[in-house]
């Protein structure tokens, strides 16, 4: 019996030898599972891992976003900051420039008002004296005429010879009474 | 095992090939076919159900199914493939791991008890897949004759070495890696599945048959089983892993634009 066995191994099976059945079978069965797999747990896992990737890079991507943000609000700031300080720089330029210029419009209106009082003082001054002039040499010139003519008890008709006289005097009083005038004065 | 029955005479006979050759259940339907369609079934529903409702933080049952999922995708597929090429293949190196480590833990499950892949027909199923999707896709990135070149004439040997080279180079890719990948996890499997019969049924005699003297060696016997059989959960973790970076590998040199 022990022999028989031993020849049907030897014989009539060989385990190198594929039984075509299990070839087809295996086959099949793996070809279905490939398409399973392929059909639904390869992609459903895929989904997954995109999903998955995609939340840790949307993470990423919003923290780099927010950060993005900060960072333009900041040079947003900075920019207004100093766009305020050149604003009140400017302000203070000139307002400096503007109290320069009226205070520099003032003074020369002060000065104009100052020369115009004097020059207006000097020409009243100048015409008081002149037309002081004029009364009291022709009230001196009169009083010295009827003085005259008192003394000399005839009137001093003719007129060019009366003139003549008259400025002759006055000549002589102007050379005598100008030392006089200018030091009372 | 059925073929096995201990004879009435007392005399001991060892398991062998014929271990391997059950009877038909029913019509031409042997326990290895119904089992490799059951592989089939389990991997493909699990994967079913488990996908069903993927969340992004996942729970147990998903972190498992994940984990799997991960480690052919990133471990097997992404590293031997290469990060720009491999998306196409993630299905048929996740099915080949699952598939392969399924049947050969059926070897160790109580009651079944019978690694599928110990039965050749099996592996050369799966050696026929994979070896027509190595080679078209070489093929098809290289071109016909671009293909041969790729395989025969690898860049940096000096011409007349090209002689030796390129037969021999030619058979190693088309012939004994592919081949050595089917043999390669059917050997393991029927050798560790007679090792894990040889000492459960040597354990059986013993105790049912042996003189009383020698009815306590047994124990030995069966302790060596039971140790064999994580061994052997080891070693068909191992095989089904090994098929499956070994099929990505070749896919990936088929693919690579140099060698």
């Amino acid at each position: 019996m022990e022999n028989q066995m031993v020849l049907a191994a030897e014989g009539g099976h060989n385990p190198i030898l594929p039984a075509p059945a299990e070839i087809i079978v295996g086959f099949v069965a793996f070809a279905a599972l490939l398409f399973v797999l392929y059909r639904y747990a390869v992609p459903r896992f895929e989904k997954l891992y995109k999903e998955r990737s995609d939340r840790i890079e949307g993470g990423i991507a919003r923290a780099e976003e927010a950060q993005a943000e900060a960072q333009r609000t900041l040079e947003q700031y900075k920019a207004q900051l100093a766009e305020a300080r050149a604003e009140a720089a400017r302000i203070r330029d000139d307002a400096r420039a503007e109290g320069q210029q009226i205070l520099d419009e003032m003074r020369s209106q002060a000065q104009e008002e100052s020369d115009r009082i004097i020059s207006q003082g000097q020409a009243q001054l100048a015409a008081q004296r002149s037309q002081v002039i004029a009364e009291l040499r022709e009230d001196l010139g009169r009083q010295a005429v009827d003085l005259a003519s008192k003394v000399v008890g005839e009137s001093l008709e003719d007129e060019a010879r009366r003139r003549g006289t008259v400025d002759r005097f006055l000549d002589e009083l102007d050379a005598a009474s100008a030392p006089s005038t200018s030091a009372n004065s | 095992m059925g073929a096995l029955v201990l004879s009435q005479g007392g005399t001991f006979e060892p398991p062998g090939v014929d271990s391997f050759f059950l009877p038909p259940i029913f019509g031409g339907v042997t326990k290895p076919i119904v089992l490799v369609v059951l592989s089939a079934v389990i991997v493909g529903a699990y994967f079913l159900i488990a996908t069903r409702n993927l969340k992004l933080v996942p729970g147990k049952g998903q972190f498992v199914a994940e984990y799997i999922y991960d480690f052919s995708r990133n471990t097997i597929a992404r590293d031997q493939i290469g990060a720009q090429h491999f998306r196409p293949f993630i299905g048929l190196i996740f099915g080949l791991f699952t598939f392969i480590l399924v049947n050969n833990l059926f070897g160790i499950i109580p009651l079944i008890q019978f690694p599928t892949m110990a039965k050749i027909g099996f592996p050369i199923a799966l050696f026929i897949m994979v070896y027509v999707v190595i080679h078209t896709v070489g093929f098809r990135r290289h071109g016909f004759l671009g293909y041969f070149k790729h395989v025969m004439f690898p860049p940096g040997v000096p011409k007349p070495v090209y002689i030796l080279l390129a037969p021999i180079e030619f058979l190693q890719k088309f012939l004994f890696q592919p081949v050595a990948l089917a043999i390669r996890v059917f050997a393991a499997m029927f050798a560790g599945h007679l090792i894990l019969l040889v000492f459960t049924l040597g354990g059986q005699y013993l105790l049912l048959e042996a003189s009383a003297l020698l009815k306590p060696v047994s124990i030995v016997s069966f302790a060596f089983a039971i140790l064999l059989t994580f061994a052997e959960a080891l070693i068909q973790v191992l095989q089904a892993y090994i098929f499956a970076v070994l099929s990505a590998n070749f896919i990936g040199a088929a693919l690579a634009q140099e060698h």
